[in-house]
Formats: structure tokens, sequence, C-alpha cells
């Protein structure tokens, strides 16, 4: 499937168009005095703006991306003015994504060439101007920190600008050696730390145009149940409600401050037409029939071997079944989304991940060609996946267009809570064969599960194989002599998204805890038990001995404190936890999770231990306490009361060793994420000699 | 109704069981108080009523009628300036969108308190949820703030 197909045929995404797009071909410049190209504009001030075209949720691309650029164009970071870029996929697709996206942990990935090269261009057009003015050979001169100087002679990026923006770039810039680096890897402020701050940053709950009405939105308690008939009498007559109008998914009600419009919306009586079969969504039927599914024989994701039986004739073997729980968002600033449809054009603001759907989105909803549609990306109050997705957007348009009016449609907890597009529910089958010496040489896993990417990308899905649910368990770092990794796709009726390191945290969970109960079926000691199998991972083994070894590992402990390890690979990055865990009665106490990382090269290493923290955090509480249930087709969970996020008082402590590499930089905005599951429940087993294969921990 | 908004009067002719994080927002457009979960549960919207921190989500406009209401834009500079320092100098926030009100609970316990041991900080800041994780640099910052809190 090439990616331009698959973004013209993907139901996320609606009718958008990409087309192709070289980085460094300059754009015809407005104004003959500056040097322009899509991602960067130098002016005859000698000011510079950089567009950030992927979406700035805490993961830090607005900083992470600018100083890929700033490198190569040598021009002083803290100077350059960073704005949110449009949405235009022809410049700003993400190659690794087919569409102009932010999600997968792709955004430095994807930009690593293309943004140095695009301010390496930059560079060699402002150095070939100066050589051009003064006559010199362009090798004589040199470009740095916003000045180019020949022999006595010098001149600001700006004062070029103008004659550099008349010159064909090469397409081939020379790039610096890393040992000439003044920002990649260097400690390098994050740029929109002073606006969140200052609290000047505006999210997409910020946004404020003329005559916008807030806009609540009553939706069935069943996702994708539509409106039978309703009564809004009440509503009406609750003073300051401006309108009430009927869109696909609900009913919204308009006024000017989003607690009058929720006040009214509660007012409405709704009777609703409920798809499919509720009854039948909800907890013990929806793990009975992933179970009856899983008998089915799934894609085969991964093989080494005999990878048909590859326990077969081990001496030892052994078979476990894990489940993991349906999982929310629950991003900290709802889902919510202004829109404006009038005169023939449509206005899109808000907290969005995927503008190329967006786009798509809007068109459909508005009924305006895609030329008069346009998105305006804000500060996203997290993201974690939910933002990807495009209900909010559609909703917003639609009640524009209905009421005629400009509306910020602002989402309750209760209604994010309840109308989220869930991590999924899944259910793993291990099977491991230990050779006479305690060596694993058979291993199978297999995983039942719904696949996101067959509601969201279809065309992606090929032969019942989801690429996204192979992460975790396709790219085992272990080499097993036999092995088989299997997906089975099953849809129980619901409704699921990408979580932040999607399928990583599912079959990792159950794989690193299934290792560990094989280590001890072998006698083994945990680490010792995974390096025998990281003879070809060089980078694996060196996260693994560095997180034990700082962890203390294989110390006497007087404390009644029990360690537990993991290990993986995940999105370009090797990666080691250990959990340090005590045990009162039943209840696990975390007290630290020990890490060890090789991100490749460390772009902004202050920017890796924060996203490592946050994942690993975000795996720590999600994997204690969270867990979405259904009950007739209908969330239970409603507030944080029901669905508990992480407190300082419950945040242990965090030790995070960088072990950054030559390599490519990897993605860190979800690799902390999935390790902290199995790292916990491998330091229970060892403390209690109790497994743990369902989450979470204090159910 | 009259309501004093970080030392202005200002007039809300609305519901007066509208809670006072809408008032600010939504009729006053001062928008550091966030909107989390509308049930006092994350202290997104925390801002201080008589130097105390409290949750403007679920906080009726008519119990702050009389009483002085501070947001971040109005906070004294004596305690915005050194607490904003450390939040920059610490670089506390991810996606950011908790960290005003963060900064109103650290701002209404070093008001209180010059000095706050760990657990004083915790007790202060536990209505605070930030789902990005950054608990270790928040504390890092007040404590950083602290030595510098006139």
């Amino acid at each position: 499937m090439d990616r331009r197909s698959f973004i013209k045929s993907s139901s996320l995404v609606g009718s958008t168009l990409v087309i192709g797009f070289s980085t460094v071909n300059q754009e015809v410049s407005a104004n003959p005095s500056e040097l322009s190209n899509p991602w960067l504009t130098i002016h005859a001030d000698n000011t510079v703006n950089v567009l950030s075209a992927r979406s700035e949720m805490g993961q830090d691309v607005y900083t992470t991306m600018v100083m890929l650029i700033a490198e190569e164009l040598d021009y002083p970071i803290q100077k350059i003015k960073v704005d949110i870029a449009p949405t235009d996929p022809k410049f700003y697709i993400n190659e690794l994504l087919g569409g102009q996206i932010t999600g997968g942990s792709t955004s430095v990935r994807e930009a690593w060439k293309k943004l140095r090269v695009v301010g390496a261009s930059a560079k060699e057009l402002l150095v070939a101007a100066a050589a051009q003015k003064w006559n010199v050979d362009p090798k004589d001169c040199s470009a740095s920190n916003g000045v180019v100087t020949c022999k006595g002679k010098s001149a600001t990026y700006g004062e070029l600008a103008g004659l550099a923006s008349t010159i064909k770039p090469s397409g081939n810039p020379k790039l610096k050696d890393p040992s000439q680096y003044k920002y990649i890897g260097k400690p390098v402020a994050r740029l929109d730390t002073p606006a969140k701050v200052r609290g000047t940053a505006k999210y997409g709950i910020d946004v404020r145009q003329p005559n916008m009405l807030v806009a609540s939105l009553a939706q069935c308690p069943v996702i994708g149940g539509k409106v039978k008939s309703f009564d809004d009498s009440k509503a009406r007559a609750v003073k300051g409600v401006d309108s009430i109008v009927q869109i696909p998914d609900g009913i919204a009600v308009l006024a000017k401050d989003f607690y009058t419009a929720k006040k009214a919306r509660d007012l409405i009586q709704i009777q609703w037409d409920i798809p499919n079969n509720p009854a039948m969504v909800n907890m013990s039927s929806i793990e009975e029939s992933h179970r009856k599914a899983s008998t089915a024989k799934g894609a085969v994701v991964g093989k080494q071997g005999n990878f048909e039986d590859p326990i077969q004739g081990t001496a030892k073997q052994l078979t476990a079944e894990y489940k993991m729980p349906y999982a929310a968002h629950a991003t900290l600033e709802p889902v919510n989304c202004a829109a404006s449809v009038a005169n023939g054009e449509c206005h899109v603001w808000g907290p969005i991940q995927f503008q190329q759907g967006a786009t798509g989105a809007a068109v459909a909803a508005s009924g305006l060609p895609e030329s008069q549609v346009h998105i305006h990306t804000t500060f996203l109050g997290g993201g974690y996946g939910r933002k990807l997705e495009l209900d909010f957007i559609s909703q917003a348009v639609a009640i524009s267009k209905a009421s005629g009016k400009p509306v910020h449609l602002i989402w309750t907890r209760e209604d994010d809570m309840t109308h989220d597009f869930y991590r999924p529910f899944s259910l793993h089958q291990l099977s491991g064969g230990l050779d006479s010496s305690g060596k694993l040489v058979g291993l199978s896993s297999k995983m039942t599960s719904q696949s996101v990417t067959a509601r969201a990308f279809p065309p992606f899905v090929v032969n019942g194989n989801d690429p996204f649910m192979n992460e975790g368990s396709a790219n085992l770092t272990y080499d097993i002599k036999n092995w088989r990794a299997e997906n089975v796709i099953h849809d129980p009726g619901t409704r699921v998204g990408y979580w932040r390191a999607v399928s990583n945290n599912l079959n990792t969970f159950a794989i690193e805890s299934f290792i560990d109960e094989l280590a001890k079926e072998a006698g083994k000691d945990p680490v010792k038990f995974r390096l025998e199998m990281l003879d070809k991972q060089p980078r694996a083994q060196k996260v693994l001995k560095a997180a034990t070894e700082k962890a203390g590992w294989g110390l006497k402990r007087s404390n009644n404190h029990f360690l537990g390890v993991a290990q993986t690979e995940c999105y370009g990055a090797y990666i080691a936890v250990v959990a340090e865990v005590s045990m009162n009665g039943d209840i696990p106490k975390v007290h630290k999770l020990t890490c060890a990382v090789d991100p490749g090269i460390a772009i902004r290493p202050d920017q890796v231990k924060a996203q490592i923290e946050s994942g690993l955090l975000l795996g720590y509480s999600t994997a204690m306490k969270n867990k979405i249930t259904f009950n007739n087709g209908a969330v239970e969970q409603s507030n944080f009361n029901n669905y508990p996020l992480l407190r300082m008082s419950e945040t242990p402590q965090i030790d995070i060793t960088i072990l950054a590499s030559g390599d490519a930089p990897s993605g860190m905005g979800e690799v902390g994420v999935p390790l902290a599951a199995p790292a916990i429940a491998n330091a229970i087993a060892s403390a209690t000699g109790k497994r743990i294969r369902s989450l979470p921990f204090l159910a | 109704m009259k309501l004093n908004v970080n030392g202005k009067q200002v007039d809300f002719d609305g519901d007066e069981d509208t809670p006072l994080l809408w008032v600010l927002r939504d009729h006053l457009n001062i928008t550091t108080p966030k909107f989390g979960c509308g049930a006092g549960l994350c202290g997104a919207c925390t801002v201080h009523l008589q130097g105390q921190a409290i949750r403007s989500c679920s906080t009726p406009a008519s119990a702050a009628i009389g009483k002085k209401i501070t947001t971040l834009e109005g906070l004294p500079a004596n305690i915005a300036k050194p607490i904003q320092e450390a939040w920059i100098a610490e670089e506390v926030p991810q996606c950011g969108y908790c960290q005003c009100g963060q900064m109103m609970s650290a701002a209404a316990l070093l008001s209180s308190n010059k000095n706050p041991s760990d657990d004083q900080i915790t007790n202060a800041m536990d209505g605070n949820i930030c789902r990005c994780g950054t608990y270790s640099r928040i504390r890092k910052a007040i404590k950083r703030a602290a030595k510098s809190v006139a």
C-alpha cells in the first residue's frame, strides 16, 4: 500500500490530497528582501521565523525540531520565533505516517534529515549570496550565529536574505559533522516554557473569536447511538440559552458560557436509537468473545526457526495467559474544538494531532471545498493519541453550520471519559520451552485484540495484520531459536484508539512478565536469563546492564524491598527498567523506578529525561489503578474519582540514565510507558511468589 | 453581582450558581484557570479566594462576593516572580496545561510557609494533577522559589 492511497482512502482522514514535497525547494518569496521556504523565513532585520509542523502536546517538538534547523542554519536558537504551521500536507507531510499528523513517536525521526537539510540549504544560500556580493569564493566564507564572514567582511543573514532568495539551492547541502554541533546533544532551554509558565500559551480551550458561543453536546451514553426523538422545552427556558441544534452525534446547546450551555443540555430529554446490541457489550462477554476468537489462526508477524511449533521437543514447557484492560487517554485538557462556518469559509481552531484528517472532517461536516477550510492548531493540553481523532472536529463544525454561529464545543470530563477511543482490551497466550540447560529455545506469543487501524486506517490492515498490533512482539529483542509472534483481530463492539505507546503496552507487559516466569522455571536470575538471549543486541545489553547495576540488582537488601526488571526496544530506542517494590499484604508500593535508555542521538538530553520520566509515570499509574469497563455498551467510569490519575504523593523516585549513542535519534514521546508495568509485576512476583497476569494491580 | 477579581471590581449578571471558573473564563476572558474535571478533583482551575487556594470549577460565584479573587494574572509580583522564575529554571512544564493551577497552589503554600518541608509540599500540591507527571520538577521548583520568596 503506498502512502498516498493510504491517506486518500482512509476513513479517519476524509477526502484530502497528498502531493510530493521537496524540503529544499524554495517557495517563491512574497518579499524579495526575505529568504523564505515553507519551514523557515529569514527577514531583512535578521529575525528568523520557524514553523513547527507537528503538534506540541508536551513532547517538546516545538524545541527539538527547531533545533535541527537552527543547528545547520547556525543561528542563535533562543532568538528564533516559532509559530505553529498551517495545514498543508504538501509541505508538512510526516513521511513515516503518510499525512500531516503527529503520533507514533515519529516527529523527530522523520525530521532528522529533512529539517537539517532545510537549515543547511538556507545557510548554503546565504553563503552563496555573500560570495556573490563580495565577489569571493564561497569556500572562503563561513556562516555562524546569524552572520556570514569572509576576510574581514561580514553581513548578517538578514542583510543577505534578499540576495539569497534569488539563488537556486543545490538540494544537497553539506551537513555538519556531529563534532561541530552547537545545539544537538547540548543543553538548550525549551522554547515554549516561558509562555506556559506565564499563562500566555494558548490551548484549544483558550481559543477566543468574536461572538463565539460555547456549545455543550449531549451524546448517547452508548457510543454511536443516534437521537430518536427529544424534548428541549425545559432547556430552551434556561436564561442565557442562545440556540439548540441537532447534529448527527446528538443535541447541542449554545450559550455565552459553558455553565449555562451544560445546565440546559442536562434538561433535554432524549430518546436514543442505540446501535448493535449493547447488552452484549459488557466485560464478561468481551473477555469471553476474545477467548473464543483466540482459537483461530492469526497473522504471523514475527518468526524464526520452527515457528509452526516453537516449543516442540523442548525439555520443559510453560504456558500462561495475560490480559490488559481498556484504558482512557484522559488528557487533562478535555476534548474541545472551536469552529466557524460562515460566508463560504470554514475555520477550525483546536488541540489537533492530525491536521490533514481535520481538514477532511471539516470538509465533510461543512460541505465546503478543501480550499475554503482552514485548520488552526493550538497547543495541546495532553494528546496521547486522543487528539488524533476527528469526532470533536466534525461535531464543532456541524454545530457551527447548523446554528450559523461561531462555536466552541467543550466536552465535560464525563463526556471525555465516556466517549473516548480506548486503548483496547487484549488477551495474550504465551508458551515457552526451555532446553535441558534452562535456555529459552522456543517461544510463541499470541495477542487477540481489537484493531484500532481497522477502524482508523483500514487499508493498512493487510491479511489480518494490523502493523500497530505488532509493536512489542514482532520486534522482540531476544534471539530465540524457534519463535512465533501472532495476532488475532477481534471486534467486540467497542471503540478503540491509539494510546501512547499503543501495543507496546500490551505485548510488552505479557512478554516481559512471561520471560520472568520462564527464568524462574529455569532456575536462573532474570537478568542473566535475558542476557543469554541478547548476544546480537549490544544496545539492549547495554541498557539492561546499566539499569540493573544502578538499581543494585543482586545486592542484598535489608528493607523488604524487591526488584523486578523488564527491557524492550520501542520506536528505535532501547530501554530497561527496574522497579523497586515492597508489599503491604497484597498491596504493592512502588518506591523507585530505575531506567536506562539508549535513544540513539539524544537531541535535547533534558527532553529525553523529561519524556522518559513522564512515560514511566503514565505507565506506572495506569498499571496501578486504571481500567475502563463497559456495562450494556456504556462506559462505567466518569471522572477522576473512579478513573484516578497519578498525584504527587503517589509518585515514586525516578532514576534515569541516558546512554546516548551515535545511532539516528529514536522517538522519545512514548518509549517510557510500556516497561513500568512488567517491571512492577516482576518485582511483585519476586516479593510474593505470586504472578499477576492482569492489570491494574490495585483492581 | 459585584466581584473583586485581581484587585478590580467587576460586574457579573449571570446565574449566581455559575462556577467561578466560568465567570473568569467565559465572562472576564481570564484564561489561566483551566477546566479539567468540573468536580474539584484535578486542580487545573485553582485560584485564590482571600489568599487561599480553591477549586474555581466547584465554587459558585455567589460564594466569592465580597472576597478577593486572584488568578495567576493578578498574583503579586513578590510571589509570582520567584515562582515563575523557578518554574522556568527547573523547566517544569511539558504540555503545561495544569501548570497555572500548580503555580497557584504553590503560591498559596509559599505565602503562608516560606520554608515548606517535603511533606508540606506534598500536602499542598496533592490536589493538583499533572498528567505529564512533572511532580519531581514541581517539587524542585517550589524549593527553589522558597529561597527567593521575600
